[in-house]
């Protein structure tokens, strides 16, 4: 794999993210009208909303590449299954930032047990820290890669599970403090904001992606030069 | 029925066996020697499906249920009597009139009056030869012996001896041994490892 | 039918070795009992009866947890686990006789546990009965897979906990609500569903997680 400059499509894709990321703030910020309830402080929906999706994105993509591991048992797919991990989690950090932003400035406050998203991404960063909890604590080998395929593959089913738990939560458990204002449909100005940031998170991701994941292919591809050379 | 090109196998960072090349022909007996750490174990690990390689690739022409495996570890339940470890084994390896072999086990290896007791009340020696039960208990085509006169008195090694001689020539061995010369006679081929 | 003689030679196997050492069973007892009675020093006076139902729970969730860490122990002191894996019965058989196990000591310790919650606080309805049946379903098939993934590694006891607990999340919701709930069917349901899934999950996938 070319690591080079000149032939990289990690720089196209880089660019790209760029663009996409400086258009959809340009809209989220200045283009778009402000939402008639909430005023001004909606337009950080253009970044949580994107980003959370995003995340699930990610560890889907974790999943697949798990599934395809266990599948044809290539190792290349552990790095790739990782890698994608480690993405779902900086965008899962990302999407509680924002999310306890929005609390904050919809409702004053910082937490909320009452919003779905948040919780659930709270649930999935627990799950997924022990993602990482686990394969800290086993010897790198094929062992360690076929438990972590398996566990990225339990975190993709409690995607849903947990969602139905919290949605069940609702009421009883964790008190329904605020109420979001059901979205009226989107303005078209709206949805083309709302597409033109997704798209950019997605490309923000994949680009981050291709980067870790090359990087980590060339520390493994020097290991295994420095102990050909031993 | 052993095939090996270029097997590498690392524990993270360890490289433990390197390109290595092996071929054992059915029923071939072939002696592993070496020095502690040398990769004894690891590759007799490889050759029963414990392990996966990290490198090269590793043929091996039977299933798992006919390859017996012998350990450092005697991998028999502490907590459990000897005739109860071995009726786990014989059903889980589908061993058919499994009373009748498993007696005839344990009485080869001396064992039979000892066969209602704890095998954490087993000396090392006793172990070991009910590990040779457990390993002998399916009949296996392959089989892989890891140091297996480690902690048998002579009587034990005796015994060991004759088995060995018996199967030899009709089974495919693989044993690793600090003592070469104990199976000097029946070895068809050698390999030494580090 | 190999197969199920197979869960049913393993299974024993484990029902046997815990009958000659009793100590997993008996901590998990004590555990749950003396967890019980820290929760009736740490509720305020004039709390809603319905939060017990919660401690009992939490209680519940982290007796399973101790019970689960000692469930491959001796596989994992022993190498055992190679043993097993080097038989030909299929691996997941491994999984279901040592889940049937793990469901047994839960059950037994639960047996003791609901009287006792009984008794200190709340009355214990069918409906928690039922949740507690369902939720040991759930506990048992996801923790038998994760204690033979934290049995593999060098954290031990200290990474079941971790996996098991976001994990058991559902359960909790599950069964707090069922306890509670004007509707608990909805709840209990959910448990069904929640065992289900990850039941076949866990069946399917254990063979990966202990061969390379």
């Amino acid at each position: 794999m070319s690591t080079s400059l000149r032939n990289n499509s990690a720089v196209a894709l880089a660019a790209a993210a760029f663009v996409l990321l400086l258009a959809g703030l340009t809209l989220a910020f200045y283009w778009v009208p402000n939402a008639p309830v909430e005023g001004f402080r909606q337009r950080i929906f253009y970044i949580h909303v994107p980003v959370a999706l995003t995340s699930y994105a990610c560890f889907g993509w974790a999943a697949w590449k798990a599934l395809r591991l266990l599948w044809t048992r290539e190792r290349r797919y552990d790095l790739e299954s990782y890698t994608a991990v480690h993405m779902g989690v900086i965008f899962g950090i990302l999407t509680l930032v924002t999310g306890s932003i929005w609390a904050r400035t919809s409702w004053g406050v910082w937490w909320s047990w009452g919003e779905r998203q948040l919780v659930l991404f709270l649930v999935l960063f627990l799950f997924y820290s022990a993602y990482f909890m686990l394969r800290y604590s086993v010897e790198p080998g094929p062992r360690r890669e076929r438990m972590s395929a398996v566990y990225a593959l339990f975190g993709v089913v409690l995607i849903p599970v947990s969602f139905m738990a919290i949605r069940l939560a609702e009421g009883l458990i964790h008190p329904v403090v605020f109420d979001r204002d059901p979205s009226d449909n989107l303005a078209a100005s709206q949805l083309t904001t709302f597409v033109v940031c997704f798209a950019a998170t997605l490309a923000l991701a994949a680009s981050l992606y291709v980067n870790e994941l090359t990087g980590k292919r060339v520390d493994e591809r020097l290991r295994e030069l420095r102990e050909a050379l031993t | 029925m052993i095939r090996a090109r270029g097997l590498g196998r690392s524990f993270g960072t360890k490289r433990v066996l390197r390109d290595l090349d092996l071929d054992v022909g059915e029923r071939d007996l072939l002696v592993v020697t070496g020095p502690n750490g040398s990769g004894k174990s690891t590759l007799l690990a490889l050759c029963a499906g414990l392990l996966a390689p990290t490198a090269g690739e590793l043929e091996v022409g039977v299933d798992r249920g006919r390859v017996g495996y012998l350990a450092h570890e005697p991998l028999v339940y502490r907590e459990l009597t000897a005739l109860e470890n071995l009726e786990l084994y014989g059903c889980l390896y589908r061993v058919p009139e499994r009373r009748e072999r498993i007696g005839m086990l344990l009485e080869r290896f001396a064992l039979w009056e000892a066969r209602h007791e704890r095998v954490s009340a087993f000396s090392r020696g006793m172990q070991q030869r009910l590990a040779l039960c457990r390993t002998l208990l399916h009949d296996p085509d392959l089989l892989l012996l890891d140091e297996p006169y480690a902690g048998l008195d002579e009587a034990g090694a005796a015994l060991l001896d004759a088995e060995l001689g018996a199967l030899a020539g009709e089974r495919t061995l693989v044993v690793s041994t600090h003592e070469p010369e104990r199976v000097a006679a029946l070895a068809t081929s050698r390999l030494a490892l580090g | 039918m190999n197969y199920l003689s197979d869960v049913g030679a393993l299974a024993r196997k484990d029902l046997r070795l815990e009958l000659r050492s009793r100590d997993t069973f008996l901590s998990m007892v004590l555990f749950v009992v003396a967890t019980l009675v820290v929760f009736s020093f740490s509720l305020p006076a004039g709390t809603a009866e319905e939060a017990s139902y919660g401690l009992l729970w939490v209680a519940l969730l982290f007796t399973a947890i101790l019970g689960l860490t000692r469930a491959f122990a001796a596989e994992r002191e022993q190498r055992l686990l190679d043993g097993l894996i080097l038989a030909p019965c299929d691996r997941s058989a491994i999984w279901l006789g040592k889940a049937i196990a793990v469901l047994a000591f839960l059950a037994l310790a639960e047996v003791v546990a609901l009287p006792a919650f009984a008794l200190f606080f709340e009355p214990v309805t069918w409906e928690v009965v039922a949740a507690v049946v369902l939720a040991n379903l759930g506990l048992a098939a996801v923790g038998t897979l994760l204690a033979a993934m934290a049995a593999a590694s060098r954290a031990r006891e200290l990474l079941l906990p971790l996996l098991l607990l976001p994990l058991a999340i559902p359960i909790v919701v599950g069964g707090v609500g069922a306890s509670i709930s004007d509707d608990p069917g909805r709840f209990l349901g959910f448990l069904g569903l929640y065992d289900l899934i990850f039941a076949i999950l866990s069946w399917a996938s254990f063979e990966y997680v202990v061969t390379e």
